[in-house]
């Protein structure tokens, strides 16, 4: 749409039809002492190329993953992003935010997201995935929403160790709907889901309960006992996971989960400022398809036979059910799904495939690198892209150290659990190169 | 628009019907299913669950809207049409005999509120 300001002539023809005659009078309801009489107090206009100048300025303090090398991740992860991503997610047909209103005008965007809802499907094996989220954070909460419009329970339970920025996301959503969170503690010695716990907690009244997989800490979780605890009082499995994990690991739906939810932003989309990011939300069973949040794109035929795509099973939703529906998210985040899209078409199974086992074996030698180095790890489980890594440093210090160096530090857990002040959390994707690691390794031995 | 007679009404549309001693099978009229269009999908309770007058128990969701339909007594769930699990579109084809939706055991026997076909007809006049 292009941008095109009205001119005076315009802006009295309105006022005109309005019976006013200068825009102020628009403000007449608005007290007089309330109104700001003076111009705002901003800086003299900068031509095109002075601003532009400004803000390349600007932009120069930031520290971005081209010149920098980043073991952070918790939750935000330095995975390669092909070129053609960018390529494709820059043309103008497809560079929107959402659905598109009149989304079947639109028939190239609804059959990107319908791509994205079969790859979902398929990577977590599941049955329908819609079409996205605003994040994993997001799309968690609102799987414990449905599972308790679904099981007309009101507690959900939540595995502790799963990102506390989800958490905390998942307690904004639920606060204020009566429904109880109960947390399941993890193991102090192998940070994943104390099983003990479990037995312990009445699994009678919970709608679901909330598993990471892998954890917070990277730790890969024992979900078979835990499905078969919640299962059993009737409650419902829902599996937060890394899309990309899966290229290795166990789906959800061989697991037996209700729901898979996770963050799709780590399938080629920038990390940016930690978004925008994009979630997945996928449902084993017709049921729940009928109270799954969001939208869903489906195929069909038009009367001469051809395949189209529609907005599907929309009665489900806010705008047409009101306030029984399950959610409120009339939208999706379509580019952020396209570049997804167009990842995971890029790669293709042996691709992803690819993708974790380069994780896995990064990680793993870098552990074994801090390991000989007389560093500690903080838990014992198997772990997939992320580890916790021990000793009785200052790790904003240490960051401080690395990031003078080039390197971005791992992320220090003193900010979310006390317990965790010696702890640092460290991210090894597919990016990272053997010297890179070395490196790192290095300079944290320096730091001892 | 059909009313049948013999069956007992509500004012949010929906049908009731003596079948046993203390037991009344439920559905929409045939004016609720006009209104609604094409029924695409039911959502059936289970069997053996409460209910109480005013309170859905089940929901129609045709292609232009999704509606709650309230149980016009109190009781327990004692029969579903779970047909309408494969074929909604008996709401919409047969909404007095095959497009029944529950059979409801009664914990009391009280129609005080319900409309006779000839008041639910005149009913009808009004809305």
């Amino acid at each position: 749409m292009p941008y095109i300001p009205h001119t005076t002539a315009e802006q009295q023809e309105m006022l005109a039809a309005l019976g006013m005659t200068q825009i102020a009078d628009l403000f007449v309801d608005i007290a007089e002492n309330l109104r700001l009489k003076q111009p705002l107090n901003l800086p003299a206009p900068l031509a095109e190329h002075e601003l532009v100048r400004y803000m390349r300025q600007i932009a120069k303090k930031n520290i971005n993953l081209d010149d920098y090398v980043s073991f952070l991740g918790a939750g935000a992860y330095d995975h390669i992003i092909p070129a053609v991503i960018t390529h494709l997610t820059s043309r103008g047909e497809f560079l929107t935010a959402y659905t598109p209103y009149q989304a079947e005008i639109s028939q190239g965007v609804l059959q990107a997201i319908f791509e994205f809802q079969t790859l979902i499907a398929n990577l977590t094996n599941m049955e329908v995935a819609n079409a996205s989220m605003y994040d994993g954070a997001t799309a968690l909460a609102e799987a414990a929403l449905m599972a308790c419009n679904v099981t007309g329970r009101h507690k959900v339970a939540a595995a502790a160790n799963l990102d506390p920025d989800w958490l905390e996301v998942l307690s904004t959503y639920l606060e204020n709907q009566d429904i109880e969170v109960i947390k399941i503690g993890y193991h102090p010695i192998t940070g994943l889901i104390d099983q003990a716990a479990l037995s312990t907690t009445l699994n009678q009244e919970l709608a679901c309960m909330l598993v990471g997989q892998p954890n917070f800490f990277g730790g890969l979780e024992d979900v078979e006992p835990i499905a078969r605890w919640i299962k059993a009082g009737g409650g419902l499995l829902v599996m937060a996971v890394d899309p990309i994990s899966l290229g290795i690991l166990k789906a959800p739906g061989e697991y037996g989960a209700d729901i898979a939810v996770g963050d799709a932003g780590c399938l080629g989309n920038p990390t940016s400022f930690g978004g925008p990011s994009v979630g997945f939300f996928a449902v084993n069973g017709s049921k729940l398809v009928r109270k799954m949040p969001g939208r869903i794109v489906g195929q069909t035929t038009d009367k001469n036979g051809k395949i189209g795509y529609v907005l599907t099973l929309q009665t489900r939703e806010q705008h047409i059910r009101r306030e029984k529906a399950t959610s409120n998210i009339c939208t999706n985040q379509a580019l952020n799904a396209l570049a997804a899209t167009i990842y995971l078409a890029l790669l293709g199974k042996q691709g992803v495939k690819q993708v974790a086992y380069q994780c896995v074996q990064k990680t793993a030698y870098m552990r074994s690198q801090l390991l000989d180095a007389g560093f500690r790890v903080r838990f014992t489980a198997p772990v997939f892209k992320e580890f916790v890594l021990q000793a009785d440093l200052d790790w904003d210090k240490v960051n401080d150290y690395l990031l003078e160096h080039g390197f971005l530090g791992g992320f220090p857990l003193k900010y979310v659990d006390v317990q965790l002040a010696d702890s640092v959390l460290i991210a090894v994707t597919e990016a990272r190169t053997k010297a890179e690691i070395d490196q790192f390794v290095e300079l944290l031995r320096r730091c001892r | 628009m059909d009313v049948k007679s013999g069956l007992m009404y509500t004012k949010d549309h929906e049908w009731v019907k003596e079948v046993s001693d203390n037991v009344v099978r439920i559905g929409i009229t045939d004016f609720a299913q006009d209104q609604l269009g094409d029924v695409v999908f039911v959502e059936l309770p289970e069997l053996n669950t409460r209910v109480n007058k005013g309170e859905a128990f089940s929901v129609v969701e045709s292609v232009k809207a999704a509606s709650d339909v309230y149980s016009p007594v109190t009781g327990t769930i004692v029969a579903v049409n779970t047909e309408l699990e494969e074929n909604p579109e008996l709401i919409n084809e047969s909404p007095y005999d095959r497009g029944w939706i529950v059979e409801v055991k009664l914990d009391e026997l009280d129609f005080s509120d319900l409309m006779t076909a000839k008041e639910y007809e005149s009913y009808l006049k009004e809305v």
